[in-house]
This record gives C-alpha cells, sequence and structure tokens, in this order.
C-alpha cells in the first residue's frame, strides 16, 4: 500500500517534471495520438501516417514563417494569401513556358519555382518596409496585404482555378518519392533545420529575440532594427512561397484561396507552442511539434467521422485549453 | 519634540508582522522577517536591492502570501486574498511603477475602480465636485481635465497618492515616492506626508536616499539577504551606522577618489538645439580619461542633450566632433561604431531584454565582434565564456547565465545594464542616471567601475539628477537650467551652494511645471 502510494508520488512528480520543462504540448500530442488510435485503427495504419505526415507539411513550414514574425512582436496575417498567390504565379508561368515550347519543361519548371519563391518573398518584403519604416502596425499592414493580394491573384486568372499541371512538376515535388520519402518532406525537414540553425547559431536570428524583446534596447545596441523586422517578413514570405509551390504540386491546381485556411492556423501553432503574442519568446522546435499536433487532430477528427462544424468548436476549445495551461505553467516556473 | 499628543498617537499598534518567510522556488527572499507599524509614524525599510523589501511589501499590500507566519492588523491576525481585500482593510500601496492609466483624465484616474455612480451611470458633476474638493484640500493646483499622460512624473506620482488616499487607508506603503522627485517636489511630498502623519495614518517609507530617512523618518528597519538585521529609532543614528548595519561598510568608501589626467579632447559638443527646443546652444567637451558630470534638475534638458548627441532626438543646429572629425545627422549605430555609447536611464525600456536570459542581455552589444561571431556566425562557446566573465567583472549575484533579467533586483539589473555597454570596449561612455533605484552595495560597485574605466583612458559623461553623486564623482562639472550650460567648475570648485544658485538661477521658477524627459509616464 505504501510502496504503490510512493511510486505513484515519483510518477507524479516526474510528469510535473516534464510538464514544466516541455510544456503541454508532448502530452496534448501523446492524448492525441492514443484517442485516436484506439478510437481507429486506421489512424495508426502507415498509409495515414504518412498521409499526416504529408499533410502537415505545409503547416509546418508556415507556422516557421509565422514564427520568426511573432518573434519580433508582428503577425503576418498574409501567409495564406502568398501561398495562394506563390501557387498561381507559379503554375501561370509554367504553363505559359510548356505551352511555347513543350521540351522547355527541364528549364522552364526552376523558372517557375523560383519566380513562386521570389514572389512570396518580395510580398513579404513589401509587409517589412510597411510595418519597420512607415511604421504601419503589424495587423493592419499584413492585412491590407492579404487582402489586395488575392484580389490579384483572383484578377490574374479570371477568377478560375489553374488547372492542368504539367505531370512531371506533380511527380517531381508531388507524388515522387526520395529515398522512399515524399520530397515535401525532405524539404520540411531542411527548412526546420534551416530556421534552427538561423534562430540559436546565427546574429540574425538572436537579433530577431532582441528586437521583439525590446526594440529600444536593441536600437541602443547598434542593432539594425529596421533591417531585422524586413528580414522577418520576408522570411515568412518565403516560407509561404515555398508552401505555395508545394501545395500546387499536391493538389495541380493553382487558386487564390488555397491557403486561406493556414493564416490563423499558424498563429494558433505557434501559440501552442509557446511563442508569445509580445514577442522575444519561442522555440522553433516546439513550433513543429505544435503543427503536427493541429494536423493530427484534424486528420484524426476527420477518420472518425466528426462533422467539420464540431471540428472548429473542438480545435477552438483546444486551443483555448492549452493556452490555460500554459499560464498555470509559467506560474509554476516562478 | 516628543510632545503629549505624538507620544499617544504613536502608542497604537497598526501592523504587526512576525516570523514571516516567503520562498520562491529554492531562493529564500524572506526568514522569519519580523517588522511593526504603529499609527502616526513613518517606519523606513532600509536595505540593499534584493534584501527582500518589495518581497516583504508584496505580502503586507496582499499582492503575494506568505509560506509561514503571521500578519496582525490592529491586533487582529489575518490571511489576505488579494490586494483589493487588503485594501478593503485599510492598506493602501503606492508602487513605484505607476498603476495610472495614461489615456485617462486625472479625474477620471482618482476614482477608477471607485466611481460615484447609480447602477451603471456615472454621476459625472459629483464626481468632478469631489476631484476638485480632494485635490484643493492637499494644495494642488493640478488641471483635473489634464490626461496624465501629459503631466510631469512629479505630478503623476501626486495623481498616483491621492488615488491611493481615496481609500481612507490606515496604513499607506510608499515605494520610493521620491525617486524621480527634484528637491522642491519632494519637499512637497514630504508636507502631504507629515499632514497624514499628523492624522494618524501609519506609513511604510522605502527608500535608498539617506536624506530621506533624516529628514521625515521615525523609525528605520534595516534588512540584509531576506533577513531582520535591527530596528532604530531615526535621532539616535546616523548614516554610517545604518550603511553599516546594511552592507557592513562604511560609507566614507561611497565615493572612491579618482586621479585626474586628462588626455586630448574625444567629445565636442558646440552650441547644439534641438528640434523639440528642449536643449538650446549646449556646448560641452569631454576630455580621455576624464570624468564629467552635468548636473541638473530633472527635466532641464540634460538628459535631451545626451538623447540628440546620440542620435536619438533631432538635431535643428550645432556641431558634434568625436576626436576633432565632425559626425552630421548621427544614429546610435553610428556613435557605437565611432565608440560612443550611451548608457540609458531607463533601464526597462531602453535597456534590457527583460524576458531573455542574462547571458544574451550582456552579449547583445558585443555580438557583432570578432570574438563572438564570425560572418554571421554566433561563437556559442565565446559566447558563455564572454558573459560569464562580463557578469563576473560587474558583479552581478547569483550569477546565472540562463535566468530571464526580469527576476533579477534593480541593482544587478542596472549592472547588467552597464556590463552589456562597457563590453564594446567604447572610448566615450555617457552615462544617464548611473545609479537611479539601486543601493548603496550596487552603488559603490558602479562607482568602482567608473574609477576603473577612467583610468584606462576612457571619457566618461556622468548625467544625474543625484546631486552628491555628480559633486563628488566628476572631474569637472557642467550645471544644466534650461537646456542650456548655465556653469562650469573643475573639481577644485566644486561647491554644493554655487550648483544650486545654477540650478534655480535668479528667477524662481517651479520645477513642477515643466515637462518630464523622454516620453513620460
Amino acid at each position: 500500500m505504501f510502496k504503490t502510494l510512493l511510486r505513484r508520488y515519483e510518477l507524479h512528480n516526474i510528469f510535473r517534471w516534464i510538464f514544466i520543462q516541455l510544456g503541454i504540448l508532448p502530452f496534448l500530442l501523446l492524448g492525441a495520438i492514443l484517442f485516436f488510435g484506439l478510437q481507429e485503427e486506421h489512424f495508426l495504419s502507415s498509409l495515414n501516417i504518412t498521409n499526416v505526415l504529408r499533410h502537415s507539411t505545409f503547416l509546418i513550414i508556415i507556422a516557421m514563417g509565422q514564427m520568426i514574425v511573432l518573434l519580433t512582436a508582428g503577425l503576418d496575417l498574409s501567409v495564406g494569401a502568398i501561398v495562394g498567390f506563390s501557387g498561381v504565379i507559379t503554375a501561370l508561368i509554367l504553363k505559359s513556358l510548356v505551352l511555347n515550347d513543350p521540351t522547355s519543361f527541364a528549364y522552364a519548371m526552376p523558372i517557375a519555382l523560383l519566380c513562386g519563391i521570389v514572389a512570396g518573398m518580395l510580398i513579404g518584403a513589401m509587409n517589412g518596409v510597411g510595418v519597420a519604416i512607415l511604421g504601419v502596425p503589424p495587423f493592419m499592414m499584413t492585412m491590407g496585404t492579404m487582402t489586395s493580394l488575392v484580389g490579384v491573384s483572383l484578377s490574374f486568372t479570371s477568377g478560375l482555378p489553374v488547372t492542368s499541371i504539367p505531370d512531371r512538376y506533380m511527380e517531381i515535388l508531388g507524388y515522387g518519392r526520395i529515398y522512399g520519402i515524399v520530397p515535401a518532406i525532405w524539404i520540411t525537414g531542411f527548412l526546420f533545420v534551416l530556421t534552427w540553425i538561423l534562430l540559436t547559431r546565427t546574429t540574425v536570428g538572436r537579433y530577431f529575440y532582441s528586437v521583439g524583446s525590446s526594440i529600444k534596447a536593441s536600437q541602443l545596441s547598434g542593432i539594425n532594427t529596421i533591417r531585422q523586422l524586413i528580414f522577418a517578413y520576408t522570411f515568412s514570405g518565403m516560407m509561404s512561397g515555398i508552401t505555395g509551390i508545394l501545395f500546387l504540386a499536391r493538389t495541380g491546381s493553382g487558386e487564390a484561396l488555397n491557403g486561406s485556411s493556414y493564416t490563423l492556423q499558424s498563429v494558433a501553432a505557434c501559440v501552442i507552442a509557446g511563442v508569445s503574442l509580445f514577442g522575444g519568446r519561442g522555440r522553433v522546435r516546439d513550433v513543429l511539434l505544435g503543427a503536427l499536433f493541429i494536423t493530427i487532430l484534424t486528420n484524426g477528427m476527420n477518420l472518425t467521422r466528426v462533422e467539420s462544424y464540431m471540428q472548429q468548436i473542438v480545435l477552438g476549445i483546444v486551443l483555448v485549453t492549452a493556452l490555460v495551461v500554459d499560464r498555470i505553467r509559467a506560474r509554476m516556473l516562478e | 519634540m516628543t510632545s503629549y499628543v505624538n507620544c499617544r498617537a504613536r502608542s497604537k499598534q497598526l501592523l504587526t508582522v512576525r516570523n514571516v518567510t516567503k520562498s520562491y522556488g529554492r531562493f529564500v527572499a524572506l526568514h522569519k522577517m519580523k517588522f511593526d507599524l504603529q499609527a502616526g509614524e513613518v517606519h523606513v525599510l532600509f536595505g540593499e536591492n534584493g534584501a527582500g523589501k518589495s518581497t516583504l511589501i508584496k505580502i503586507i499590500s496582499g499582492a503575494t502570501c506568505p509560506d509561514t507566519g503571521t500578519i496582525k492588523v490592529n491586533g487582529q491576525a489575518i490571511s489576505f486574498r488579494s490586494v483589493n481585500d487588503a485594501r478593503a482593510r485599510g492598506i493602501a500601496t503606492m508602487f513605484q511603477e505607476f498603476s495610472l492609466a495614461p489615456n485617462l483624465t486625472v479625474e477620471e484616474n482618482i476614482f477608477l475602480g471607485a466611481e460615484p455612480a447609480v447602477g451603471i451611470w456615472l454621476k459625472c458633476r459629483e464626481r468632478r465636485r469631489l476631484a476638485r474638493k480632494v485635490l484643493a484640500s492637499f494644495e494642488f493646483d493640478l488641471d483635473i481635465k489634464c490626461e496624465v499622460i501629459s503631466l510631469t512624473r512629479a505630478q503623476a506620482q501626486m495623481v498616483e497618492m491621492i488615488k491611493a488616499l481615496m481609500a481612507s487607508p490606515r496604513i499607506l506603503i510608499l515605494d520610493e515616492p521620491t525617486a524621480s522627485l527634484s528637491q522642491r517636489e519632494t519637499e512637497v511630498m514630504f508636507s502631504l506626508i507629515k499632514r497624514l502623519k499628523a492624522d494618524g495614518i501609519g506609513i511604510v517609507y522605502i527608500t535608498h536616499k539617506m536624506k530621506d530617512i533624516a529628514q521625515i523618518g521615525d523609525r528605520v528597519t534595516v534588512m540584509k539577504d531576506g533577513q531582520y538585521v535591527d530596528t532604530v529609532e531615526v535621532q539616535q543614528s546616523d548614516d554610517q551606522r545604518l550603511v553599516k548595519l546594511m552592507t557592513g561598510r562604511t560609507l566614507d568608501t561611497l565615493y572612491p577618489k579618482i586621479e585626474h589626467n586628462p588626455g586630448p579632447v574625444s567629445l565636442e559638443v558646440c552650441n547644439l538645439t534641438t528640434a523639440s527646443g528642449a536643449v538650446c546652444r549646449c556646448s560641452i567637451k569631454i576630455c580621455k580619461g576624464e570624468i564629467v558630470g552635468v548636473a541638473g534638475l530633472v527635466g532641464c534638458g540634460k538628459s535631451r542633450m545626451a538623447r540628440a548627441l546620440f542620435g536619438l532626438d533631432s538635431i535643428a543646429k550645432g556641431a558634434i566632433f568625436v576626436r576633432g572629425v565632425q559626425i552630421n545627422n548621427p544614429t546610435p549605430r553610428k556613435m557605437l561604431d565611432l565608440g560612443v555609447t550611451y548608457v540609458t536611464s531607463d533601464r526597462h525600456k531602453e535597456g534590457l531584454m527583460l524576458n531573455r536570459p542574462t547571458k544574451e542581455n550582456l552579449t547583445l552589444s558585443s555580438l557583432s565582434l570578432q570574438t563572438l561571431s564570425f560572418k554571421g556566425w554566433l561563437k556559442l562557446n565565446n559566447e558563455r565564456w564572454f558573459a560569464k566573465t562580463l557578469g563576473k567583472r560587474m558583479s552581478v549575484t547569483p550569477l546565472d547565465l540562463n535566468q530571464l533579467v526580469a527576476f533579477y533586483s534593480g541593482g544587478n539589473q542596472q549592472k547588467i545594464m552597464i556590463g552589456k555597454s562597457i563590453a564594446r570596449c567604447s572610448e566615450i561612455l555617457i552615462f544617464d542616471e548611473p545609479t537611479v533605484g539601486i543601493d548603496v552595495g550596487a552603488r559603490i560597485e558602479v562607482y568602482k567601475l567608473l574609477k576603473e574605466l577612467a583610468k584606462s583612458g576612457v571619457a566618461i559623461l556622468i548625467i544625474s539628477s543625484d546631486t552628491p553623486e555628480v559633486l563628488n564623482m566628476s572631474h569637472r562639472l557642467y550645471v544644466v537650467r534650461d537646456g542650456t550650460v548655465v556653469d562650469e567648475m573643475m573639481k577644485s570648485e566644486i561647491n554644493q551652494t554655487r550648483v544650486l544658485r545654477g540650478f534655480f538661477g535668479s528667477e524662481t521658477t517651479s520645477s513642477l511645471n515643466r515637462r518630464p524627459e523622454g516620453a513620460s509616464v
């Protein structure tokens, strides 16, 4: 009797320690996997696991960009619109190049990809200039960009999806395998390592945190805060651009509204991962888990045939609960 | 002096604190603390930063609960659930950080949370009448329709105090009420405190200023390392004894002797006028290895002058020379590259990243140096070593490189901020209020550091509203009034009367009506 009590106490302490060190996220992930695993046998099938991982790549990439903007005490609401825009740009350029000369695919594809990514970066840079130099609040600046950008994409495509993308494109970036793993996962892994190195090993990364913690202190310490802010939004634009071309390869159609659901989801993924909305705090590792968790939750609910309205309710409740628990953790840390 | 009335008023025990212990994790902030307060007395809490004064105040004001121990108010043992609970029992607190809403008017702020109302409808006329009455009863000449953001720090402090007094408390806690006040404003504050005393209110008074204790205190409780040291009557003690109780050091060593070996001129400012007009035709110069002081009242423009030359305020006219080379359109980056560093007076807003670890704060200014990075790649091992050495040099105690700066005491935060600024090995250092809100122990360490820096050939400019500090530390002293230099004296010529004459000039303008420095409140 006494022994079991003691053991339970130790176990309780271990959980407590993990909770204080890592936060609520590992528990949520574990809980979601266990719950859906028991509810639906297909959930843990290798096919579904690949499917979830592949599907989560979009949100992970966008959330990593969003995170860097949040670190600087900003907010990027245009990520979803950029996903759609870069997809449309890539699709249009690819189609027109291939249409002119069907043998040109070998160079048409890199050009189209580059254009898609650069388009994202340019839009991001524009956000950055608006926030850093013109002093527009990030919320308004990026909301304005979002609104107009959707309009631009729609007018480029006359409101219709751009379809009949060359199969080779979809095969290389969408369905193909490299060492048995889809390219999107390789790319996500690469971008994760890149972001991690950027944030922990470079001065530029460190300055994102400093600008978000105290922009005044950063200025007085000789940091070019304007450059940092523009960097942050450009980086976020780049990540959205990359997601745009991957999304295109996966769905085969370039649409203005392709990524619109990712905007708020990416903020949610960051916040659930402990990234502060007031800037200066957050780790990319946690953001990866946060994005993964949201995808798993959605996928699990789809498999267990939860209605889509119900899904939204659950997502909202889980998000708020996670934040409340995080506040409790912050108090335990003190 | 001790009249019959005074004796009777002081006989009533308002507050008794016994054996109170509070710890945060492994860190024991308060250990078996005792404290008592009688009606009609000013009881000063005195101790270094981190001695546990703030924790004690938080417990008395209901902001936090003690782990063990008893608190009695009027002989009744109680435990507060919240600040409001404590307020309902007659304990009001005036914190250093203002609890005023900057965009509301004076009148709205005074009644915030206790508006005269019927149901949800405000009784505006009633409120205005009451507000006028209260201000008049304290003899404050303030426009009650004025937004708090447009007040000076001193005026805002008065509003804060009136707000605290609206609940007609029996116990009033004042946390460094004179920290940012000029001499005159301090006197107004003191006369108010004396009136409250006469009304039988017990006042807990936290300060680092010796002068305040002598002028207004009745008893002093000295704390050290979270523990009770002693309680002494002010009349039976002196500064020497208090400092010794607090630190184990004597006061003679507060200001070090610094040799004066001026080299060539490092920084020269000619006829500087800012676009805002706060600084007008100001000229100063600093030589290598020299400590130059700038004295002046709060809001006289002395700080604006430094901010302008560092590129934080726009300049209308005038020239700046660094080692003889003229600098046009200074920006912080440009000045830092030239070896000029400005150490701000506002460590929370402009100096530190409060929610980042100590290590990152210490190295922030120096990351671009070759020891810490190569083409943008951080050298993490070097950084840790660099921060550790710097933290030790600045005697940050206890030094924990991973701790968030927000959890450090004011003295340690100041040391970290100064450490960050000097790490770049600048040749010209501008200190704006280098010891604002820090205790004697940390002060001595800052002064020692200034001495070392001057000795190694750094040109130092100290801008300070703490007059004894600039009087004692400077080799040469400028006095600033209304944005311009009105007097300059060498070490041998410095005396208090001449400095004060410089402060006030011939005419007697009320310093209460001056605008605050930088962004207010």
